[in-house]
């Protein structure tokens, strides 16, 4: 834990530091890391520039961490001083300047720099690229004295850029060598559809035309083109695409196609050096957008950290243009081949392009003109590669299916919970809906500052403040979402995902991760965390003792009077004569006050005083019978066909078999088991967890019953013949229960939630079910016997003493 | 004032709890995560749970019977319940890791 080893990143930029930050919250103290950034500035958000150039923001607004964040995570930084050089055998890195530093780990996220295509005169001053605050920066001071702007390039970047100059008052024209703008995203007619709405604003296009020349003596005065023709400009914007920055890598060693060379897990050819950024190039792609970096950065930090990680598979993009007033959305593949069908509305009159490219039943590309609202869902149904076979045209119209005029509103309204608002982040609805209900967020820049939606590119800016207006405008309608408990907000299938995808290992890491309120939890989440890490890692997952209520502590079930009581396990409910005696014998030596038979057909001995517990439990010398705790409790059963005139089958012995094979079995909560011989059910299996009730030739099994709090009748899961589909069946329900419920959900409750039909589904494939069999056997081959455990451990047992203590009058007590 | 020595450290599992008998009055003392020892009346003023059995969080204990959350320092009973334990001053000799409370 504490052995600090020493990382480098190379790159202060926005893919390199998202790692750091990711790592510093998965571990926060493995690593002594110093970071070189080419640039003066601390890491700023480069998505931004393009507002900043727009007047939408200043620099200072779109720094992501000041330099007390450096300090305060204690990363030693070193702006303006680029590396030149890694040295693998020596393990430095070697600046600019001549710093020296050791690594055990380097990272290298030297980004991309604009491409200058190589045409004569493009050395001249004033033709920048669009990059970084130094562009930015000779944009603003260039239309303080001059006029005339040409922008080369009519993609994302070139159109923000020219907006932007239009913004500062220049006279602006963007030469594309394409018959239509961004034809990278975007198709002929909302192509042209753009064109003539960015006309509107005052830009004027050159199209389909190609610069061979930029003339002027120092300073640019103009362009020529392959036609002949000119056009004057006093400044030139190249933004016709990026080239990784791979010097670094190149003075180094390193494999390098068109970026550096990395694999799933972000390696380079050269151990220990990793890459993640625009600077490398995954499965022969090079991405230039912030979403699929921030998932090579996640991997990354993973790796880093001694995470398991699946690694990473390559991403589907999706993106938008951040120019007022035009609304643009484009994701995966948008042209036709012959493999694809497509479905396109456009309206002239409203200035809106819908187009939808469908493969194999299957939503593979989208483009979205003047009305982007339902990008983002689109884009879900995009990466989850689900069918949407007979909702193609509801899906082309919008979400009321045929109903002509849906408010946004109400669009919004219908979007999923876990639909990602904010891709660049990773914000879903939910998460935006919970910032405002339990979080009082209700302006846009609480919203950003506590979700980070919107923060980064700001295309989802206008979804991001829809929602804020659905929550918090109406929230006496909207039904107040609960966290798990008041200590965080996010809910049961968000926390056990996330344990999931970013491979959480103890209670006190999740808290720290997830950024929970109170730095201990609380008696509720604690026992629900403790519970989800066993049953999601059973090898590894130490079970926290002191995240368990009492009675799983001490393992006797507390009493009003503090008084503890004892339950034998006694399977079957099927006794001896001597088990009989000894229980009858311990129980005398301690004076047990209460013998008593449980509503589970257990003998119970009450109120005996918890220092007494090990002794007793030495005594009886027999399992415990977990009567306590969120476990299996006990099958009941009535006597079946061994003695009963009505058996058909062993109920006794289906009984006994279940509580072997699912004793010590932790739940969500506590878990009842009967067995009854025939219908007439005498063992009341139909208000169980699982209830077996025998028929001719076969098992019936019923789900989901409960005799507490809430009566509720078992319902009918399946009817099966053999014993082993009965131990198969009951496994996988079990298991499936297990991984499904909430924390301290009965399987009544359950059930009612998701439905059985649901229950009945997920268990219907029989592959499915020996999955979750030889899961749940996983489980239960790591539970041992608490009891025993106790007696034999000083080091436990001592729990159950009061301290010794001088006597009051004994030497070391003082009267002062 | 009474010093008294109850114990070491070490006997007391961190987020854990051991109790002693001071005259007739049962006391709780708890090993907080960050190392301190802090000593509570051993009775719940709800119903008189033994707040030694409850589950340590932060610098709170929560009733084994009923869930009331108990801030250890103060004795006081959180919100939305209410009322008081009576806490004891500790002592914890850095060198031996002897635990003393005074009364
Ligand atoms: C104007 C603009 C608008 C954009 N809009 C969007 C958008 O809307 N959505 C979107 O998803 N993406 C957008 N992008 C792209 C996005 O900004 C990049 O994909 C992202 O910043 C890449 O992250 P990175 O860490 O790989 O590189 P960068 O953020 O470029 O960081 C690399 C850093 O490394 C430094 N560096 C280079 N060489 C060295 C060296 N040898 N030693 C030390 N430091 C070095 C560089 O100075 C730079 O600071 C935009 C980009 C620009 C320029
Ligand atoms: S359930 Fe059937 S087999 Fe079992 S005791 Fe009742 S009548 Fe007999
Ligand atoms: S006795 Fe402590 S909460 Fe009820």
């Amino acid at each position: 834990m504490t052995t600090t080893k020493k990382l480098v990143l190379i790159g202060n930029g926005m893919a390199g530091v998202w790692t750091i930050e990711h790592l510093l919250k998965l571990a926060p103290h493995a690593y002594e890391i110093t970071i070189f950034g080419a640039e003066p500035h601390p890491n700023y958000n480069r998505i931004l520039l393009s507002t900043v150039l727009a007047g939408g923001a200043s620099i200072n607004d779109i720094i992501i961490n000041d330099h007390d964040w450096y300090r305060d995570n204690h990363i030693t930084l070193y702006t303006g001083d680029p590396v030149i050089r890694i040295d693998a055998d020596q393990r430095q890195v070697i600046s600019a300047s001549g710093l020296h530093v050791d690594y055990d780990e380097v990272i290298i996220a030297t980004g991309s720099r604009a491409f200058i295509p190589p045409i004569p005169g493009s050395d001249k001053d004033g033709v920048i690229g669009f990059r970084d605050i130094k562009d930015c920066e000779t944009m603003i001071a260039t239309a303080q004295t001059h006029r005339k702007a040409a922008v080369i390039g009519g993609g994302l970047l070139g159109l923000e850029a020219a907006r932007g100059l239009l913004n500062l008052g220049m006279d602006v024209t963007v030469i594309h060598i394409n018959e239509h703008l961004m034809d990278r995203q975007l198709d002929l007619p909302a192509g042209l559809m753009l064109q003539e709405q960015l006309e509107a604003q005052g830009m004027k296009f050159l199209l389909g035309k190609r610069t061979v020349e930029l003339t002027g003596k120092r300073r640019v005065t103009g362009l020529r083109f392959t036609d002949g023709e000119s056009l004057d400009a006093d400044l030139v914007v190249m933004a016709v695409g990026i080239r990784p920055n791979i010097d670094v890598a190149q003075s180094s060693g390193l494999t390098i196609n068109r970026g550096i060379v990395v694999d799933d897990h972000l390696h380079t050819n050269i151990p220990h050096i990793s890459a993640v950024g625009e600077c490398a190039e995954h499965r022969g792609i090079g991405y230039g957008l912030v979403a699929p970096l921030y998932e090579q950065g996640a991997v990354l930090a993973k790796r880093l950290a001694g995470l398991d990680t699946a690694g990473y598979e390559g991403s589907v993009t999706s993106t938008k243009l951040k120019v007022a007033g035009v609304d643009v959305f484009s994701a995966g593949q948008f042209a036709d081949t012959p493999q694809t069908k497509s479905l396109r509305m456009q309206d002239d009159i409203d200035s809106i392009y819908k187009k939808l490219v469908i493969q194999d039943g299957k939503l593979i590309g989208a483009v979205l003109f003047g009305d982007t609202s339902e990008g983002s869902s689109l884009f879900s149904l995009i990466k989850s590669g689900e069918s949407i076979v007979g909702r193609e045209k509801e899906l082309l119209t919008g979400y009321a299916g045929g109903a002509t005029a849906v408010s946004p509103l109400q669009r919004l309204e219908s979007m999923a919970d876990d639909e990602i608002v904010c891709g660049c982040n990773g914000v879903s609805k939910a998460a935006i809906g919970d910032a405002v209900l339990q979080q009082g967020c209700h302006t846009m820049g609480s919203l950003k500052a506590c979700t980070k939606a919107s923060a980064s590119c700001g295309g989802c800016a206008p979804l991001v403040e829809g929602l804020l207006q659905l929550y918090a405008g109406d929230s006496a309608q909207v039904t107040v979402k609960e966290g798990m408990c008041g200590c965080t907000s996010l809910q049961r299938d968000e926390i056990v995902e996330q344990i999931k995808t970013m491979g959480l290992k103890t209670v006190k890491e999740v808290m720290n991760v997830l950024e929970w309120r109170e730095p201990e939890g609380c008696s509720k989440c604690r026992p629900a965390l403790n519970y989800y890490l066993g049953m999601l890692f059973p090898a590894e997952y130490e079970d926290e003792k002191e995240s368990r209520f009492t009675n799983e502590r001490y393992h006797a079930n507390i009493q009003k009077d503090g008084t503890y009581s004892v339950v034998p396990r006694i399977y079957g409910g099927v006794t001896s004569p001597a088990d009989l005696k000894k229980i009858a014998n311990v129980a005398e030596k301690y004076n047990v006050p209460l013998v008593k038979f449980t509503g589970g057909q257990r003998l119970d001995l009450l109120g005996i005083r918890k220092e007494d517990l090990p002794k007793i439990w030495e005594e009886l010398d027999m399992p415990s019978g977990h009567a306590y705790g969120k476990t299996l409790r006990t099958v009941k059963t009535c006597v079946g066909n061994t003695f009963c005139r009505f058996g058909t089958q062993d109920a006794m012995a289906m009984g006994i078999k279940m509580e072997k094979a699912y004793e010590r079995l932790t739940g969500p909560a506590k878990i009842k088991l009967a067995v009854s011989g025939c219908p007439r059910n005498c063992a009341e299996a139909t208000i169980k967890d699982l209830g077996l009730v025998a028929i001719d030739g076969g098992w019936e099994l019923h789900v989901g019953g409960n005799g507490g709090v809430k009566v509720r009748a078992a319902e009918l899961l399946c009817t099966v013949k053999t014993e082993e589909e009965v131990m198969e069946w009951s496994s996988a329900y079990l298991q499936y229960y297990r991984e499904h419920a909430r924390f301290n959900e009965r399987t009544a409750a359950w059930i009612e939630r998701v439905g059985l039909d649901h229950v009945k589904e997920a268990l219907a494939d029989q592959q499915t079910r020996l999955e979750l069999v030889s899961r749940i056997e996983e489980t239960l081959s790591y539970t041992s016997d608490p009891w025993k455990e106790i007696i034999a451990k000083d080091e436990l047992r001592k729990n159950f003493e009061p301290l010794h203590q001088a006597p009051l009058t004994g030497s070391t007590t003082s009267i002062y | 004032m009474t010093k008294l020595h109850v114990g070491h450290i070490q006997d007391i599992d961190k987020k854990g709890s051991r109790t002693f008998l001071l005259g007739e009055t049962e006391i709780a003392l708890f090993h907080l995560s960050d190392g301190s020892i802090h000593a509570v009346e051993n009775s719940c003023p709800h119903k008189k749970g033994r707040l030694s059995e409850g589950m340590v969080c932060g610098t709170a204990i929560h009733c084994p019977l009923h869930d009331w959350k108990i801030d250890l320092r103060s004795g006081k009973v959180q919100d939305p319940d209410e009322g008081c334990v009576h806490t004891y001053n500790t002592e914890v000799d850095p060198a031996s890791g002897a635990i003393y409370i005074t009364f």
